[in-house]
């Protein structure tokens, strides 16, 4: 019998990689918010669904909250092809009115039913080990792991058999529907992959957790990253990391498993931003303060280029520039080892 | 009634602030940031109640108000720095922000059954526990809201259709932006206590989104958000006291969906019919 908290991790480091990588193409492409929208939305689809098979555990309501998510994506994207409204206005419009759908639905027709949305908005990934996927008879595990695994599977099929299709449809999408790669179906399929993890994931950590599990480890590696493959391994590995070291935290202090992975996800982003080596923040201090040295020692050796015949003093070259004393100094000190 | 006539004063006035700041998000392209900062409140509303006690609704705001301010000022910063996008940097603060909140709230729920119901609240609003008090104390929010407006109006017009000139002018782009985002903030922390989360963030975008349709002056534009802000708002509670069990914010998000609907349709100057009926002379 394996521990209870050794399941809970695998669901964990598994929502983890799942979110991951439909996640790096939603930051790469700058729908990133795309992800909240659809993980707000699918709750209309899993009412809908609900309501017409009166069963919690169908597999309709996967189904449902699928269409839901695609739903949301072609209605968003009917908005901004009128042009009336740009994009993050079209977003913040569509997911509110199917999320709020949703929920009058569940208050109406479903309110003494289990499908509460405290459960949708914040999951709980310590009932995953309790709920088991029966067949035939056979305990086989819990319910969790083989949904996961299954979405796992799917996202893993099409973005390795789609890869340079994605990237093309991604870098150029102009040149990839002139030469008839159908970028705008690419993307369909991908929020389709994106609803699809949603619903497999907020039964563990809850929708606002598949948020940061989609879009902070991306956004760390795009600043570690300068290949898009390259981008995808690294998110894996800091959402990995996020699920392990968020679970290691939550075990000990004994709070939300999925509130602390997200925290450590915006931790672990916090600190590549600072570190990272050329795109980080301390690197972009070190870079100015060269800059600086080396504008220093132009303009100096420029005006003393200007006034060569006369012997200037550091003092009028403060002066004139408007800089203090020392800096001068420095500058002619360093001109003159050269 | 006089529960339903607070409840409608009180989301109306909510609306109709949320609906004038919301013009200028839409104008700076930053509707989602009232997503974002509403789910960010979320660890400072905890920390508040963790460091106070108190249940206060005012209280809590403030500190809801400083967590979203830190998260607002975050996505400018980190904007500034790195080649990060917008929309990745106001999910990562919606999202971890929030994840912190949950990990403060299991925090609380531990400290008693009683206190964690003060979070839960805040998700959905409450509109139906509104007192005059509250009332009073969003109109007086509103009012110093708008005597900020007004004195810094044509600054804010300015640097958000022309930020370049702006600063070429001298004005200090950086300051007013801090402030004008701040206001944003303030005016959505203001709403959440009594409305919720997504109440508040469709708020924001869809009387300004709705308006746009109709007009092309800006000033047009802000006020008819902000009666439309209200009006949504105020229809939308009216409807959800007509039935039993009716819950107020997704009634309102649904009217003012509907109104932006109908915009988009038929709008005067946008509309998708104006536009097909018009002759093309490509």
């Amino acid at each position: 019998m394996i521990s209870v908290y050794v399941i809970v991790l695998a669901v964990a480091c598994l929502v983890a990689v799942v979110c991951a990588l439909p996640g790096t193409f939603l930051v790469v492409r700058g729908v990133a918010l795309m992800s909240d929208a659809i993980s707000h939305s699918v709750l209309l689809g899993i009412a809908l669904f609900f309501l017409l098979t009166r069963s919690l555990d169908s597999p309709l309501l996967l189904v449902g909250a699928a269409l839901a998510g695609v739903a949301t994506v072609v209605a968003t994207e009917t908005i901004i092809t009128t042009r009336c409204l740009r994009q993050d206005a079209a977003i913040g419009i569509v997911f509110p009115l199917f999320f709020s759908c949703g929920v009058l639905l569940i208050s109406l027709f479903a309110r003494d039913v289990h499908l509460d949305v405290d459960m949708v908005v914040l999951g709980e990934i310590l009932f995953t080990p309790f709920h088991r996927l029966h067949l035939f008879g056979i305990d086989c595990g819990p319910y969790a792991l083989w949904t996961l695994a299954g979405v796992l599977g799917l996202n893993l099929i099409f973005i390795v058999a789609c890869y340079k299709e994605l990237v093309l449809a991604l870098f150029d999408g102009a040149y990839a529907h002139v030469t008839g790669f159908r970028p705008k179906l690419l993307y369909y399929v991908l929020m389709l992959c994106v609803s699809v993890t949603a619903v497999a994931a907020f039964d563990s950590v809850g929708s606002v957790v598949v948020v940061a599990l989609m879009v902070t480890p991306a956004a760390t590696a795009y600043l570690l990253a300068d290949r898009l493959h390259v981008m995808l391994a690294t998110s894996i590995g800091c959402a990995l990391f996020a699920a392990v070291a968020g679970w290691w935290c939550a075990h000990i202090a004994d709070v939300s498993v999925a509130g602390a992975i997200a925290t450590t996800s915006g931790v672990l982003f916090l600190a590549v931003l600072c570190c990272a080596p050329r795109r980080g923040l301390f690197a972009h201090m070190l870079y100015r303060q060269e800059m600086r040295k080396e504008r220093t020692l132009a303009i100096v050796a420029k005006y003393l280029a200007h006034h060569a015949n006369k012997g200037v003093t550091d003092y009028a070259v403060a002066r004139d520039l408007g800089w203090p004393l020392r800096r001068v100094r420095w500058a002619r000190d360093r001109l003159s080892v050269q | 009634m006089s529960t339903l006539l607070v409840v409608m004063c009180g989301t109306s006035c909510i609306g109709a602030v949320a609906g004038g700041i919301g013009a200028f998000s839409l104008v700076r392209q930053q509707s989602l940031l009232g997503d974002a900062i509403s789910h960010a409140a979320l660890p400072g509303i905890a920390t508040m109640f963790l460091y106070t006690q108190s249940t206060d609704p005012f209280v809590l705001m403030i500190g809801g108000g400083i967590a979203g301010c830190i998260g607002a000022l975050l996505v400018m910063y980190i904007m500034r720095v790195t080649a990060l996008k917008r929309d990745a940097l106001l999910g990562i603060i919606l999202s971890v922000f929030f994840g912190f909140g949950l990990v403060l709230k299991t925090i609380i729920q531990k400290r008693g059954i009683a206190h964690q119901a003060i979070l839960g609240k805040f998700f959905f609003g409450n509109a139906s526990t509104l007192l005059w008090g509250d009332i009073y104390m969003m109109l007086g929010v509103g009012v110093c809201l708008s005597v900020v407006l007004a004195a810094l109006w044509h600054r804010f017009v300015l640097i958000s259709f022309d930020r370049a000139h702006a600063h070429v002018l001298g004005f200090r782009v950086g300051v007013l932006d801090v402030v004008l985002t701040g206001m944003t903030v303030v005016a959505i922390v203001m709403g959440l206590h009594a409305v919720g989360v997504l109440l508040m963030s469709a708020l924001l975008i869809s009387p300004a989104a709705a308006m746009r349709q109709w007009t092309n002056s800006f000033v047009t534009l802000f006020w008819g958000a902000v009666l439309l802000g209200a009006a949504s708002a105020a229809g939308g509670s009216y409807i959800s006291s007509l039935g039993r069990n009716i819950p107020t914010g997704p009634v309102v998000v649904i009217v003012a969906s509907c109104a932006v609907v109908i915009s988009l349709l038929f709008g005067a100057q946008r509309g998708v019919l104006r536009g097909l009926s018009e002759v093309r002379y490509d």
